[in-house]
C-alpha cells in the first residue's frame, strides 16, 4: 500500500472517531441512524443477535440491499465480509462502499489466513480481542481496529475484557527497554517494527474503536473513557424498545462520556434495551470473538 | 496567551489540538456553549457534518457561536467545518438542523465522491512559499463564492481554501499529515505570538510518524 493511500485509509477513520457506527439491515434503519447522528452505518442483512438466533452459515449481504442504503444516506457506508472471503471483499470494493469490515460475525471463509487487505483501495477494519491479533490485522492492511466483545449478546463484559486487555498490553510493551521489544514481538506473534512503533506511541498506529455487546449510553461512555477512539452498536439499538430514542441517546453519551451528568440525562426515558444474553450462558462453539487467528 | 477552541462534538479534533499545540498556542475543547469564553479563535475539524449538526441540537452551542463570529471571532473550518461555515448548501440534506454560516459560498457535500474516490494533491497556497499537499477524503466541494470571498488555494480550477475577512475555510484536511503550515498563517492573521513553525516541531514530528504506518 502507498503512503498516500494508508493516509486516505487511516484519514477517514479520523474522521468517524468520536462517533457511532450503527448496525441497519434497511434503508429505513439507516435513515433513523443518520437523523441520530450516527457517524457511519454497517449495511448487514441480519445484527448479530438475530444471527445468533438463526443460526445458519452468515454471509455478505446482497448487493441490492447494500446498494440501497448507500444511496438512503449521506453518511459514509461499510460492510461485512467473510474472515478470508477475498472476493467478497472486492465485491464490497466495487460497490462503492466506504469501508468494509473483515467481520467474524459472518462465518468464516478461510480459518488459516485473512485477506490480504494491502492490495484494496477501500480500507478495512478489523476485530482484535488483543494487541497481538490487532498488530496482525494492521500487518495485513487494516486501517482501523475494533476490539471484538460478543456480538448479540448485548453483554459489555468481553468488550470490556478485549479493550483493557489491548491497553495493559499496549502499556506493558511501553515500559519496555528496547532490546527486550524482539522478544515482546515474538511472544504476541506480531512484526517488531509494529510493536516498536506501539511501544514508543503508547497506543495502535490506527483508530480503534470498541464493539461487541454496547447497549446503552452508559456502555458507550464507559469505552470511552477507557480511551476508546468511538464505539460500534450492532443489535444493541435495533433491538431495543426505542431506536431512535436510543441511538440519539448513545450518541449523546459517546460525544460527552466524561460529563455524567449529560450521560444520565441521555439514559433516561429509552424503553427496554435489548434483553441480550449473559456471555457466560453462550458455549464456547458459539462465541463469535474466538474466530480470528 | 492566545487561547483557540477546537469544536469537539465529533470528528478528527484531537488532530486539530495537536497540530495547535505543536506551534505553541493554548487549546480547549469546545463541546458545550459555555467552553466559548475567553477563547481568541475556533477551529472546526473535519468528520461527519450529519453528526455534528444532530449532536449540536437543541443546544446553545451553535446560535452562540455563530453570534460570536458575527461579532469578529476568527474561525477556520475544515471540511465537515466547511459544510458548518458556508451559507448555502446544494442539498438539503442537513436540511432543518442549525449550522453555522459566514462564509458566502455554496457547498456540494460529498461531492469529490465516496471514499474510492478520495485523494491528495499537492496545492498552491497563497501566502505559502512551498506548495502544500491536501488531503481530500470524501470532500466536500465549493461551487459558487460570494464577491467578498477571497480564493488562498485552489484545485483543477475549483476553491479549495476560501477566506472571508476572519472566516477561513478549507475542503481538505491540513491536520491530517503532519504539515503545520496552514494552521500557522491562520494563527499569523490572529496577530498571534507562533512559537515554533511548523515541519521540525516535536508534536508535528509526531504526526509524521503517526501515519507512517507500515512501509
Amino acid at each position: 500500500m502507498t503512503e498516500t493511500q494508508t493516509l486516505l485509509n487511516t484519514g477517514l477513520a479520523q474522521m468517524l472517531k468520536g462517533g457511532v457506527i450503527m448496525d441497519v439491515v434497511n434503508e429505513e434503519q439507516a435513515r433513523i441512524a443518520e437523523a441520530a447522528g450516527a457517524s457511519a452505518v454497517m449495511a448487514l442483512e441480519r445484527v448479530p443477535a438475530d444471527i445468533r438466533a438463526q443460526g445458519g452459515v452468515a454471509r455478505m449481504s446482497d448487493p441490492d440491499l447494500i446498494d440501497s442504503i448507500v444511496s438512503a444516506v449521506s453518511i459514509p457506508v461499510m460492510a461485512k465480509a467473510r474472515i478470508g472471503h477475498f472476493v467478497e471483499a472486492q465485491i464490497l470494493e466495487t460497490l462503492g462502499v466506504d469501508y468494509i469490515d473483515e467481520s467474524e460475525v459472518l462465518s468464516p471463509a478461510d480459518y488459516v489466513n485473512h485477506i490480504d487487505k494491502s492490495v484494496f483501495q477501500v480500507p478495512f477494519v478489523c476485530g482484535a480481542t488483543n494487541l497481538g491479533e490487532a498488530l496482525r490485522r494492521i500487518t495485513e492492511g487494516a486501517s482501523m481496529i475494533r476490539s471484538k466483545g460478543e456480538a448479540g449478546t448485548g453483554d459489555v463484559s468481553e468488550a470490556m475484557r478485549h479493550l483493557r486487555t489491548i491497553n495493559s498490553e499496549i502499556r506493558a510493551l511501553t515500559a519496555k527497554s528496547e532490546d527486550e521489544l524482539y522478544v515482546a514481538a515474538k511472544e504476541i506473534a506480531a512484526p517488531y517494527h509494529l510493536v516498536k512503533q506501539v511501544a514508543s506511541l503508547g497506543r495502535l498506529p490506527v483508530v480503534t474503536f470498541v464493539a461487541g455487546g454496547i447497549a446503552t449510553p452508559a456502555d458507550a461512555a464507559m469505552m470511552m473513557q477507557l480511551g476508546a477512539d468511538g464505539v460500534f452498536v450492532g443489535s444493541g439499538i435495533f433491538k431495543s424498545g426505542n431506536p431512535e430514542a436510543r441511538a440519539k441517546a448513545i450518541v449523546e453519551a459517546t460525544t460527552h462520556f466524561d460529563d455524567p451528568a449529560a450521560v444520565a440525562a441521555a439514559s433516561r426515558g429509552l424503553g427496554d434495551a435489548m434483553v441480550g444474553i449473559n456471555v457466560a450462558d453462550v458455549p464456547a462453539p458459539h462465541r463469535l470473538a474466538e474466530r480470528g487467528w | 496567551m492566545v487561547r483557540i477552541g477546537v469544536l469537539a462534538l465529533q470528528g478528527a479534533f484531537r488532530e486539530h489540538l495537536t497540530v495547535l499545540g505543536s506551534l505553541g498556542v493554548e487549546t480547549r475543547k469546545v463541546t458545550r456553549a459555555e467552553h466559548l469564553t475567553d477563547l481568541d479563535a475556533v477551529v472546526l475539524p473535519g468528520g461527519e457534518s450529519t453528526a455534528m449538526v444532530r449532536i449540536a441540537d437543541g443546544t446553545d452551542l451553535f446560535p452562540q457561536l455563530r453570534r460570536r463570529i458575527d461579532e469578529g471571532l476568527p474561525v477556520f473550518g475544515t471540511c465537515a467545518g466547511l459544510i458548518l461555515l458556508a451559507d448555502h448548501l446544494s442539498d438539503d440534506s442537513l436540511g432543518g438542523y442549525g449550522r453555522l454560516g459566514g462564509l458566502d459560498i455554496t457547498v456540494a457535500r460529498n461531492a469529490y465522491g465516496r471514499q474510492r474516490e478520495s485523494f491528495t494533491a499537492p496545492l498552491t497556497v497563497s501566502g505559502l512559499d512551498e506548495s502544500f499537499d491536501g488531503t481530500f477524503i470524501r470532500a466536500p466541494q465549493i461551487l459558487d463564492i460570494g464577491s467578498d470571498v477571497e480564493v488562498l488555494a485552489s484545485h483543477n480550477g475549483q476553491p479549495v481554501l476560501v477566506r472571508q475577512g476572519h472566516v477561513w475555510g478549507g475542503s481538505f484536511h491540513p491536520e491530517l499529515g503532519g504539515d503545520a503550515r496552514l494552521h500557522a498563517q491562520f494563527l499569523h492573521h490572529l496577530g498571534a505570538a507562533v512559537q515554533r513553525l511548523s515541519h521540525d516541531s516535536s508534536a508535528s514530528a509526531d504526526a509524521q510518524r503517526r501515519i507512517r504506518i507500515r512501509r
